[in-house]
């Protein structure tokens, strides 16, 4: 299963690599749909079918096909193509590789490491003890984050609505 | 005498070995049935929609058209297999294979007999709606690959129709895992022996062949081809066998959806006196006649229709099937 563990992982990050250097915007959605496969064969690899088949199901089955329908729906032709390789100049890549760069090694060096004397100040906090004070002291404000998402969905559903039921459209004649 | 056989035995054939070369044997000859039996379905539904259309039916080469399949497959093997200058070639070729992948994989996890079945997984169902996921990019990126404006408004019919008829699909489902409590489909077949998942669970039954129906996109779903407005649709533009693969792939599709109702809603394999295998054959081929004969007798609704009617209709009821069900697994389990 080791093998098949640092296989997957190699393909995640190649294929994330994928997507982030491809010029068509349906290719590199793609990519990143076989980088969430790849993903979930590391959850299978570890020995949690459970969240590996959840992760198939909900990011590469469901929100991705609402990517690329997005993306197929804008109908970008090879100028976007064009595009895209203008801005994918190597003179572009330079400084957020340089960056990114700094920031991989600095990862590295921390896991080499492996001890948490390397913090800044204070703890490692778990996500145990994040939602219990997420759920505890700060319920109030977690509530309130929850409202706006409502409301916004309230707001998305109505605006979808007045463009169906305005005066005279196809729907209202056709409606039995 | 067993000791004779195992000195005759090779080294290397250890009854390790043996075990893995049967399972391997069993997940071929099920993977070439399948693929057998979708070819063949092909023409079983046109001389059974002859016969309920009052009309003949391909009845020319050989006894009864039994060869028509035969002429079928030479026809399409020998065709120009084209590829539009205009398409993305890469998504062009792999959207066909996808769409026979996705479904034939699916084939692992149904158990056929006791004996028979490749995988035995306890997220059998999730794997089912993994690949049932994975299969929408089939139709989503020959269409959009084919840089043709009846194939994209099929491929982006068929997504949103897949996509909201895939929510209800699981939640159907969940009624029979809540039951059975168990996503392995022989832990499902061996909790139905007393009694078949189609009566405590009629409406998740009925729920999930409407939904099974629209993901595989038989008719009445079959909105995303719909000739009759969208000249065939996402595949239009394909030809010889990568076209063919999308044909077959769409009657694999409904193998797949008939085996797994008689697996989840029919009790699989159990049955009085006859060999198992035989009430396995028995169930899923009513299910495939049921397919074909829906296709003889419904038209086909507007669109818009087949949208509001999942989500007003179908999830409503999916949802009071799946709380009426949790409550009384609740108030029977004790303590």
């Amino acid at each position: 299963m080791e093998l098949a563990f640092y296989l997957s992982g190699l393909v995640a990050v190649l294929a994330t690599l994928g997507v982030i250097s491809n010029h068509n915007p349906v290719h590199g959605v793609l990519y990143l749909v076989v980088s969430l496969l790849a993903v979930a064969m590391v959850f299978f690899a570890l020995g949690a079918p459970f969240a590996g088949a959840l992760e198939i199901i909900v990011y590469a089955g469901a929100i991705m096909v609402l990517f690329v329908f997005v993306v197929m729906m804008l109908n970008l032709g090879q100028a976007a193509v064009a595009q895209e390789r203008i801005w994918l100049q190597p003179a572009t890549w330079l400084g957020p590789s340089l960056l990114a760069t700094v920031l991989l090694v600095t990862l590295i060096g921390t896991l080499w490491r492996g001890d948490a004397g390397m913090l800044v100040q204070g703890d490692v906090l778990s996500a145990k003890q994040v939602g219990m004070i997420l759920f505890g002291p700060w319920l109030l404000v977690v509530e309130l984050g929850a409202l706006l998402l409502l409301a916004a969905l309230v707001t998305a559903s109505h605006v979808g609505r007045q463009r169906l039921q305005a005066p005279g459209s196809e729907t209202d004649k056709e409606a039995p | 005498m067993s000791r004779t056989i195992a000195n005759l035995r090779p080294e290397w054939l250890t009854p390790e070995v043996m075990a893995i070369a049967v399972a391997m044997l069993q997940a071929l000859v099920i993977l070439l049935a399948a693929v057998l039996v979708g070819a063949i379905l092909t023409v079983v539904e046109r001389r059974l929609l002859g016969w309920w259309q009052d009309r003949y039916g391909p009845n020319r080469v050989g006894p009864f058209g039994v060869l028509q399949l035969v002429a079928d497959m030479i026809k399409i093997f020998f065709k120009e297999d084209w590829i539009p200058p205009f398409a993305d070639k890469t998504l062009f070729v792999l959207a066909p294979a996808i769409a026979m992948a996705s479904l034939l994989l699916s084939f692992m996890i149904i158990p056929i007999t006791p004996g028979w079945g490749v995988a035995n997984w306890n997220i059998g169902l999730l794997f089912f709606l993994a690949m049932g996921g994975i299969n929408v990019y089939s139709v989503l990126l020959g269409g959009w690959a084919s840089a043709n404006k009846y194939a994209l408004i099929g491929a982006m019919r068929s997504s949103a129709q897949t996509i909201s008829y895939e929510v209800f699909m699981g939640l159907s489902l969940m009624g029979v895992v809540a039951m059975a409590g168990s996503f392995n489909l022989r832990e499902i077949v061996d909790a139905q022996q007393g009694l078949w998942y189609i009566v405590p669970q009629f409406l998740g039954f009925c729920n999930f062949l409407i939904a099974g129906f629209a993901v595989v996109h038989r008719h009445p779903f079959d909105q995303p081809e719909a000739e009759q407005e969208l000249a065939d649709g996402y595949h239009i533009e394909y030809s010889s066998m990568k076209f063919g693969m999308f044909f077959i792939g769409e009657y694999v599709g409904m193998l797949l959806v008939s085996a797994l109702v008689v697996t989840l809603f029919f009790g699989g394999w159990h049955g009085p006196v006859l060999p198992p295998i035989f009430w396995f054959v028995l169930k899923t081929s009513f299910f495939l006649m049921l397919f074909i004969l829906v296709r003889a007798s419904l038209p086909r609704p507007r669109y818009d229709r087949v949208m509001t009617f999942g989500w007003i209709v179908c999830l409503p009821l999916t949802l009071i099937n799946l709380l009426v069900t949790g409550g009384v697994i609740l108030l029977a389990a004790p303590g």
